[in-house]
């Protein structure tokens, strides 16, 4: 039995992890090591209800000092951990070394950044709390025109708060359909047209040039000479993860830190949440997820593993899924949707704001799309889980219908 | 043990329902049911995942 745990990384994954420890009855000592100046906080309000400003920071936090004193953590903040050894099993904590006898990696990712804008004041990404409080000042500082770069998730979701605050913003997204890499054009289209009625002007289709501006950003120059005047750019162009800490550690990195089907990385240590690729068995291949629901449940998963033997070590293959929220629309997947996959539209009414769609692949259900339907996401990610034929899946949805 | 949520907080994912189906249900009309106030002993460890896959921390069980 391990006495001492080392978790990096104090958020979702980490806190899930820690708790799964003491619930499973573990007794020795456990370390939660971050490097950002808060405790534990949600992000996913980050881009939502708070960013929208009437949220108290208090709110998004993971962890009480109640429940750190429960849970009898010793929480470090401010602690960037550096130079991981698996052989010596030993990290660096502010260049200080420690030792481990078990260690849970739960790094997450960061947002990615465009290059060569360090310098010019009001261009943000967004993935902290203190990124989310940058926003939401800049916000309500006058009226801001606002540029959101890059229409993902993470992006549409700035822009719906946005524009829901009465702020006049454009959307440039390099695709012809923003989120159609993910959804398919049918769908991502679904989603534009929500953004057109709410008053958001997307400009889809082309790159952008050049940030105009010295010191402060004064405007986006697109490829195809199209100015666009801007107080505030905030960029939504994906996350990296965080691994540059284990490079030479000897575990293998491959956009995220690579692991086996029960999240261990290698003896005594496992990764979680939006740090980790592992192999999922149900798919027959490595994925790493971004999503909320996967930091929480692997962190639990990963944690449970360092108290297991190989034999007793169960696969972490769950179903994904994550939801984004957009105006008045609780957008959800379930699954790994692909825009090639057969596409099947079960519930369109827009009056309602309600829809619902179906992927299949070589004769499986891959995935559901609800807007406004969480209760037939529900149900056809039960049916995934089921390991459902596309065939079950369409005569489910005539039931429906 | 009493199941009890915090419909200010719960935005009717249904996350809890396909955990425990027998205890939520988010209906046609959006909104969360909890069909079972104080379900029985063994409807535990699913209850308690459902309190802690819940995104918005909206479920307790009150002993
Ligand atoms: C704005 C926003 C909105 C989102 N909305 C949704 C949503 O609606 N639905 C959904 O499903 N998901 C959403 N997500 C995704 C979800 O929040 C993430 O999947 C989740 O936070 C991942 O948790 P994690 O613990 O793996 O990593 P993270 O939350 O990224 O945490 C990793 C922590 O480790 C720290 N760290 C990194 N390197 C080091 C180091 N060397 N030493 C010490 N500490 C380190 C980081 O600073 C960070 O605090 C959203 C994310 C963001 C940013
Ligand atoms: S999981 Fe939580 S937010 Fe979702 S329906 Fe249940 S109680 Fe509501």
């Amino acid at each position: 039995m391990h006495s001492s745990i080392t978790i990096v990384g104090a958020s979702l994954a980490g806190v899930r992890a820690a708790e799964a420890l003491r619930t499973e009855g573990f007794k020795g000592n456990i370390k939660l090591l971050g490097d950002e100046p808060h405790i534990a906080y949600d992000r996913p309000p980050l881009s939502k209800s708070f960013l929208e400003g009437e949220m108290a920071s208090e709110k998004l936090s993971l962890l009480t000092t109640e429940k750190i004193n429960e849970l009898k953590l010793e929480i470090r903040t401010d602690s960037k951990v550096s130079n991981l050894d698996i052989e010596t099993q030993t990290l660096e904590v502010k260049g200080e070394v420690e030792e481990f006898d078990a260690l849970i990696i739960a790094t997450g990712a960061r947002a990615r950044k465009l290059p060569d804008t360090e310098k010019i004041n009001g261009i943000h990404t967004l993935r902290s709390l203190d990124d989310s409080i940058k926003i939401r000042d800049s916000f309500k500082a006058g009226n801001p025109k606002v540029v959101v770069v890059g229409g993902g998730f993470i992006g549409c979701e700035v822009a719906a708060t946005a524009s829901t605050l009465g702020i006049e913003v454009t959307v440039v997204e390099s695709q012809d359909v923003p989120l159609s890499h993910v959804l398919g054009e049918e769908a991502g289209k679904v989603i534009s047209e929500l953004h057109i009625d709410n008053g958001v002007q997307l400009k889809c289709g082309v790159e952008v040039q050049e940030i105009k501006g010295e010191d402060k950003v004064e405007g986006v120059l697109l490829e195809d000479g199209t100015l666009l005047e801007a107080d505030l750019v905030v960029v939504g162009i994906g996350a990296v993860p965080n691994t540059e800490w284990l490079e030479n550690s000897g575990l293998t990195i491959e956009n995220g830190v690579c692991c086996d089907q029960t999240c261990l990385a290698a003896p005594n240590i496992v990764a979680a949440g939006d740090v980790a690729r592992w192999e999922h068995q149900g798919y027959g291949k490595s994925i790493r997820l971004e999503h909320w629901d996967n930091a929480a449940e692997q962190g639990k998963h990963a944690a449970l593993r360092l108290l297991q033997t190989e034999a007793e070590a169960l696969p972490y293959a769950p179903i994904p899924w994550f939801w984004s929220d957009q105006f008045d629309r609780k957008i959800q997947l379930a699954g790994i949707s692909d825009p090639e996959d057969d596409f099947e539209v079960i519930v369109d009414s827009p009056g309602e704001g309600r829809y619902t769609a179906i992927y299949g692949n070589e004769g499986r259900l891959k995935a559901v799309l609800g807007i406004n339907r969480p209760r037939h996401v529900m149900q056809f990610k039960s049916l995934m889980e089921n390991k459902a034929s596309w065939k079950e899946a369409l005569e489910f949805a005539r039931g429906i219908g | 043990m009493r199941v009890v949520v915090d419909f200010d907080l719960c935005e009717s994912n249904a996350i809890c329902m396909q955990i425990a189906p027998d205890i939520f249900e988010v209906r046609d009309d959006d909104f969360l049911y909890v069909l079972d106030e104080t379900p029985s002993e063994d409807r535990r460890s699913n209850l308690e995942e459902s309190v802690q896959r819940c995104p918005k921390q909206a479920i307790s069980i009150e002993e």
